[in-house]
């Protein structure tokens, strides 16, 4: 069986869920930030299922998008692995439950 | 069969790699299991070492590699794959051989140790990675095994992570790597540029074979540095050293398994591994970037055995003298004795491996006291780990005739001493020399001769699963001689691919040999004379000072503080970095902020302004509103719980909504 478009697109869409799944139940800041990046990790997936099936596949333009997501990704993960120390600091707790300071 | 043979020999670093993967899965209590796997991992890799080594010696200067399509990038594919030739099969041997000791020897050390079978998997995953690294016939293969092996360095030198000196000890290692490594990558990326191939050998266009190399021209110097800059990064040479003696901080068998087997071995393979491009346009043997190797080596050799003379955990003489012998290896390859570096690699694989098991065994026997001070007569309690270490030290010394390290080291003095650019590097080995059979005299009488002092009066010999490996090795360090020797030269030829010579015992005594013999018995005896009476003195607390220290209390300081390298770096790069990060707060908190607020303040200007016709004129209409919106406010914001999960929840649904509505309208 040859892989198809449709294959990917459902390994893409289940990483996403996954990531949302994380993002949403955990409590750990630090696991949310993984279940984040799994989720742009599913949306990379896409980018490049969708250029390799495109009409064009041989201008690398999917790839360098990816590798921009990537490299965008590496610094969202730095400036909120930051966050999650410096709150840490603040409130001594990685618990978001606890972080309801924007409560109405 | 060879062919078979060549397109599963990934299978020799995956087996570990899973057996690493499986271990990881398995709960905390399953220790039996998890060693077993461990083991049972890396026994399979020996196997099939054996069975890829099997080959290489049927026809001289075997190589046979198998490439394969990574994936495509545009018009270009990224093409990696395995090779097998000598040097490749020897490391294989030596590596799996020598890992395997120190997991059985594991077995025993880490017996009482809470987190057991996470150290198995990080150990086989070490192994694993140190595996890749020698077969892969791409230098971007190598890099991520390189990598990995870095990670794995790290995760075991932070072991005992609830130790602050050993979390801090594994950062430095990770990030004095990462500077190497940063040199090394720009490397690849210049090779990749000018060669458009990463392969090492593929049919005549591979970037070491004529084609790949004609390509590259006169920036192959400049390329071989910048990779040279990994080899000094993860070998521990000057001035990148300093995370070598720090990565002491691990257990014993970590220590083993880096100054031995794996990690700083990496190095100095991968000078031998892409020695073509060092060895480019070279006339009569030399190249300005071999030049600098030779004197990268020699720096290092020379400097850390003046510093392991100072030091007195039994473990950092132990590693400041791998970081000497490393040097004197890049020395060889240098000067152009590639097959004599590899030799010395090998045969300081199998005696390193002995020593710091050794030194295990002294630590697990004095209730884990390492200042050697504090211990002393070792030899009546611990038999076994006495002659083991003997063997160990009179190897790594030099001492001819018997001992593998012996013979390693006369062809690499023999090497150096024809280097045709100076005789300058040979001279400073020679001292070197001397040096190494001192300190490791001073060593082995402070630990095993003498009077018994506090540490030593409870200590025990280690139980058989630790003298089992260290007896292995010992066998291995003597028995290595047979392959070694000028009169049978086996190993030479067989590196080097020339056709192997007979046994001839009349090349057995070569001149080297002499001044070997000479300069070795010059250290043991002067180290004899000098440490004979501290072993006997101060019965029962540890010897105040050290013969030398009384002698010259300067120098004395100045080895035992590592030349103050550490504290110059702290002054230095660190204290740069710091200052640098204080300026950006500073830019960040009062230059860009102050922007910020300078905007900020001329819009309040601009409102002061219009306050006037805001209150007379519109608030009347206004407030009515405000009424309405507050009361709207207050029902929203009771929708505000603050738990951003909740947010991201309602995100989530919308989200989802609107892709359901998408779909309705199609």
């Amino acid at each position: 069986m040859s892989p198809t478009l449709q294959l990917f697109l459902i390994v893409s869409a289940a990483l996403f869920c996954i990531g949302l799944l994380a993002a949403l139940s955990r409590r750990h800041a630090i696991f949310i930030l993984i279940g984040i990046e799994m989720m742009l990790a599913g949306a990379n997936l896409n980018f490049i299922a969708f250029w390799r099936f495109s009409s064009e596949p041989h201008q690398p333009t999917g790839v360098m998008i990816a590798i921009f997501s990537i490299a965008i990704a590496a610094a969202e993960a730095a400036v909120g692995l930051a966050l999650v120390i410096s709150v840490y600091r603040h409130y001594r707790t990685t618990n978001v439950d606890q972080l309801d300071q924007l409560k109405g | 069969m060879n062919s078979g043979i060549v397109t599963n020999l990934w299978l020799i670093p995956a087996i570990p790699l899973a057996a690493s993967l499986a271990i990881l899965s398995l709960a905390n209590s399953r220790r039996k299991s998890a060693a077993a796997l461990a083991v049972i991992g890396q026994v399979a890799a020996l196997t099939s070492s054996i069975v890829a080594f099997l080959p290489t010696l049927e026809t001289p200067g075997f190589r046979a590699s198998q490439n394969l399509t990574w994936f495509t990038f545009g018009e270009q594919p990224l093409r990696i794959g395995w090779v097998l030739d000598p040097l490749a099969a020897a490391m294989l041997l030596m590596i799996a051989l020598v890992g395997l000791c120190i997991f059985v020897f594991s077995v025993g050390y880490m017996a009482d140790d809470k987190n057991f079978t996470r150290f198995f998997a990080y150990l086989s995953f070490f192994s694993g990675a140190m595996l890749g690294v020698v077969i892969a016939n791409s230098l971007l293969l190598l890099f991520v095994f390189w990598e990995l092996v870095g990670l794995a360095s790290y995760l075991l030198i932070g072991f005992w992570i609830e130790r602050p000196s050993a979390a801090a000890a594994a950062k430095k290692a990770f990030i004095t790597t990462r500077i190497g490594d940063m040199g090394f990558f720009l490397g690849i990326l210049w090779l990749y540029g000018r060669s458009g191939t990463l392969l090492f050998y593929d049919h005549g266009s591979g970037c070491l074979e004529s084609a790949g190399l004609a390509m590259l021209g006169t920036s192959a110097t400049f390329i071989a540095l910048l990779i040279f800059c990994g080899a000094v990064g993860k070998s521990g040479q000057f001035p990148l050293h300093v995370w070598l003696p720090d990565a002491m901080e691990g257990p014993t068998p970590v220590s083993a398994l880096i100054h031995a087997a794996t990690m700083v071995a990496a190095g100095v393979f991968l000078v031998a591994r892409v020695y073509p491009l060092f060895s480019l346009g070279a006339i009569n043997g030399v190249t300005p970037s071999l030049t600098v190797v030779v004197w990268i080596g020699v720096t290092t050799a020379l400097m850390a055995a003046l510093i392991a003379i100072a030091q007195a955990d039994i473990k950092r003489i132990l590693a400041y003298s791998t970081v000497s012998q490393l040097g004197l290896m890049m020395v060889s390859l240098g000067v152009g004795g590639v097959a004599a570096g590899i030799m010395h690699l090998l045969a300081h694989g199998f005696f390193k491996a002995l020593l710091f098991l050794g030194a295990g065994s002294v630590i697990h026997g004095c209730h884990h006291e390492q200042d050697i001070r504090k211990m002393g007569s070792l030899r009546r309690l611990m038999p076994v780990t006495f002659l083991t270490y003997a063997v160990g030290m009179m190897a790594l010394s030099g001492v001819p005739l018997f001992f593998s390290g012996g013979w390693t080291k006369e062809e690499i003095l023999h090497a150096t001493a024809h280097w045709p650019k100076s005789q300058v590097p040979y001279y400073l080995i020679l001292a070197g020399v001397i040096l190494t059979a001192l300190y490791m005299t001073r060593q082995i009488i402070y630990v095993f001769f003498g009077n018994p002092r506090a540490a030593s009066e409870h200590a025990h010999e280690s139980p058989r699963v630790m003298t089992m490996p260290l007896i292995a090795l010992a066998f291995c360090a003597i028995f290595f001689t047979v392959v070694l020797t000028p009169a049978w030269p086996w190993l030479h030829t067989y590196l080097t691919g020339d056709p192997a010579l007979h046994f001839d015992s009349g090349r057995l005594i070569q001149p080297v040999f002499f001044v070997s013999l000479v300069l070795v018995t010059a250290g043991i005896g002067l180290g004899v004379l000098m440490y004979r009476r501290a072993g006997l003195q101060n019965r029962h607390r540890p010897a105040k000072t050290d013969p030398l220290e009384y002698a010259q209390p300067t120098l004395f300081h100045f080895l035992e503080n590592k030349m103050w390298l550490d504290e110059l770096y702290d002054r230095t790069v660190v204290a740069f970095a710091v200052v640098s990060s204080r300026v950006s707060d500073w830019m960040d908190r009062y230059f860009w902020d102050g922007l910020v607020r300078a905007f900020g303040g001329l819009g309040q200007l601009l409102g002061i302004f219009t306050t006037d016709l805001d209150e007379r004129g519109i608030s009347a209409g206004v407030d009515e509103t405000t009424i309405g919106t507050r009361r709207i406010g207050r029902v929203v914001s009771g929708w505000h719980s603050g738990q951003i999960q909740t947010y991201l929840g309602v995100v989530a649904i919308g989200m989802l909504a609107l892709l359901l509505l998408y779909a309705w309208l199609a």
